[in-house]
């Protein structure tokens, strides 16, 4: 009875959640199937769970009903009352949890494996030693990730003299004790050295990266806590570790590659290339000057316009300006403008960040255009209303072959009739360019904070 | 532990890598958020490794075992709740309903 549980059922039921997973994830390519899909996932979670409870290998339950009930709770809490706009940094903290939980795994394996007598087989040591390196620099990669989307510290690249060397020859001695390991895995103490080498990794690989390059930060880290999950299955011969670890790892690398080709740069450039720390502004000398406008004047080209583009980014979600965006979109489709959204894919902090801070905002996803879809559209807009975005709106990306930024697709409001440009100020944006949209003929800046601005706009298109 | 189950695993791993890529290509941009939360969700099916180390005998596994298992459960359940939370707000034109309503005034 004892062998058929363990050696049929619980492996049946780990088949079955890795079935459920897939189907769940198909559902997600599109937005009416998707809840279905999750609750299927979510089921074969259940079922997963549910299985390896009856485990032989189980001796004791208390501090296995204490974790679950506990973590339980606490991601509860932390789904309940997060608020949408913090998405970024939940989704970074969620990646280092996921990623300690294989690390810990890994840790106690090699720990166990060799207090067993034993001695540990080359191929699980390879296995777990990919489950500590990816595991460890996730975890305090992703801490610091959040770190700077919570702004406990600042988030612009942190750079200085021989980074590159210093951060490549410490992934070169961490690779070294690994394969050395490999050979003689008894070495507890490079083990914990190669554990702490990958910790001060995550760390010294994020640093240098900028606050404009966390969706691919976000979509790294994202992959590699799959990476880490799905090395544990390899390690404790676990089919269904290694799918659903695969699943994450290969989505977290198809979004970093998606962001990177949204950027037109490379992932090495984006890691090893501290982008916008030292600037050279190679901005065509910026003719002309910004020109400001009221929010009356502001209102009349809308309220008159026939189409109305918003090009949202993360000044967006800073501010707060969701929900007064919306209203002031219904307003003007009261009035009979035609109003959509275009959303550049890399606007904002992790991708898909501008639809979701927007669907919660209740603007249905039908007036939100990706770059390829609204592109086409600009010539034929009235007006384009920036709200906190910038490097994404820069024609120098298009023009200026010299621009750090050189071939990143843009949204091309410059195209349209009128641009108004909503800004706190007249510096420069996150990545310290000059943005040379702000200088041209139909450019009008509505200086403020976005929301006070909106709000102010909301009101006056109602009594126009 | 035996060549043939090593070689099993990575059919495994190549099989996943390859519907992986096909299933997730097919996720619009649109929902990239949810989807991030809820494959992050789906990897903490390390939960599994971490129950069955934290009810073993040795006191060092299961005190590591329990922190991971609280940290795995962690993403588990928030992680498909927010992403729940998430898809909820998402409507096409025709199809308000009063759970956006509520979600929009927080």
């Amino acid at each position: 009875m004892e062998n058929i549980l363990n050696e049929v059922l619980i492996p049946l039921s780990y088949l079955l959640a890795s079935i459920l997973f897939i189907f769940g994830l198909k559902q997600l390519a599109h937005p009416q199937t998707a809840r279905r899909g999750m609750n299927l996932a979510a089921a074969g979670m259940l079922v997963a769970i549910v299985g390896t409870l009856f485990h032989h290998d189980i001796i004791s339950y208390e501090l296995i009903i204490i974790g679950l009930v506990l973590g339980s709770l606490i991601g509860a809490g932390m789904s309940i009352w997060m608020p949408m706009t913090a998405m970024p940094q939940r989704t970074a903290l969620s990646h280092a949890f996921g990623a300690l939980a294989a690390s810990l795994v890994g840790v106690a394996e090699y720990w166990h494996a060799l207090h067993s007598g034993q001695p540990i087989e080359a191929y699980k040591m390879t296995a777990l030693g990919f489950e500590v390196l990816f595991g460890s620099l996730t975890v305090t990669g992703s801490l610091l990730a959040f770190a700077k989307l919570q702004e406990l510290m600042r988030g612009t690249p942190i750079t200085y003299k021989g980074q590159n060397v210093l951060n490549v020859s410490l992934f070169a001695l961490a690779a070294f004790i690994f394969v050395y390991l490999i050979f003689d895995p008894a070495q507890t103490t490079l083990f914990f050295i190669m554990v702490g080498l990958s910790f001060l990794f995550g760390i010294l690989l994020v640093l240098p990266i900028g606050a404009a390059d966390m969706p691919v930060v976000m979509s790294l880290m994202n992959s590699y806590a799959g990476l880490a999950a799905a090395a544990t299955g390899f390690a404790i011969n676990n089919k269904v570790l290694i799918i659903a670890g695969t699943l994450d790892g290969f989505s977290g690398f198809i979004l970093s590659i998606l962001m990177c080709k949204a950027m037109n740069r490379s992932i090495t450039n984006v890691l090893f290339g501290a982008f916008g720390s030292p600037v050279e502004d190679t901005a065509t000398a910026v003719q002309g000057e910004m020109r400001e406008i009221g929010a009356e004047d502001a209102v009349m080209q809308l309220a008159y316009a026939r189409q109305v583009v918003f090009v949202p980014g993360y000044g967006l979600a800073t501010a707060q300006a969701q929900h007064v965006v919306r209203e002031l979109g219904e307003a003007l489709e009261h009035r009979g403008v035609q109003v959509k959204y275009a959303i550049h894919p890399v606007a904002g902090r992790m991708p898909g960040h501008m639809n979701v801070l927007l669907a919660e905002a209740n603007v249905p996803y039908s007036d939100l255009y990706e770059l390829e879809q609204i592109n086409p559209e600009m010539p034929a807009t009235d007006v384009a209303v920036v709200i906190g975005a910038n490097d994404v709106v820069n024609p120098d990306a298009r023009d200026n072959p010299k621009s750090p930024i050189a071939g990143m697709p843009i949204i091309e409001v410059d195209k349209c009739h009128t641009v108004i440009v909503l800004k706190r100020g007249r510096g420069k944006g996150f990545s310290g360019l000059e943005n040379p949209l702000f200088y041209k003929n139909n450019t009008r800046m509505l200086y403020g904070d976005a929301k006070a601005s909106l709000t102010k706009l909301v009101q006056e298109v109602q009594h126009a | 532990m035996n060549v043939e189950s090593i070689i099993s695993s990575l059919y495994v791993f190549s099989l996943a890598a390859f519907l992986g890529y096909q299933v997730i290509s097919k996720v619009p941009p649109l929902l990239h958020t949810p989807l991030m939360s809820a494959t992050n969700a789906i990897s903490a099916i390390s939960v599994v490794g971490a129950i069955i180390t934290a009810g073993s005998q040795s006191t060092v596994s299961r005190v590591l075992g329990f922190i991971a298992v609280t940290s795995a459960m962690i993403n588990v359940v928030g992680g498909f709740m927010i992403t729940d939370r998430m898809l909820r707000m998402f409507k096409d034109k025709i199809g308000g309903g009063e759970s956006g309503k509520k979600e929009a005034g927080k």
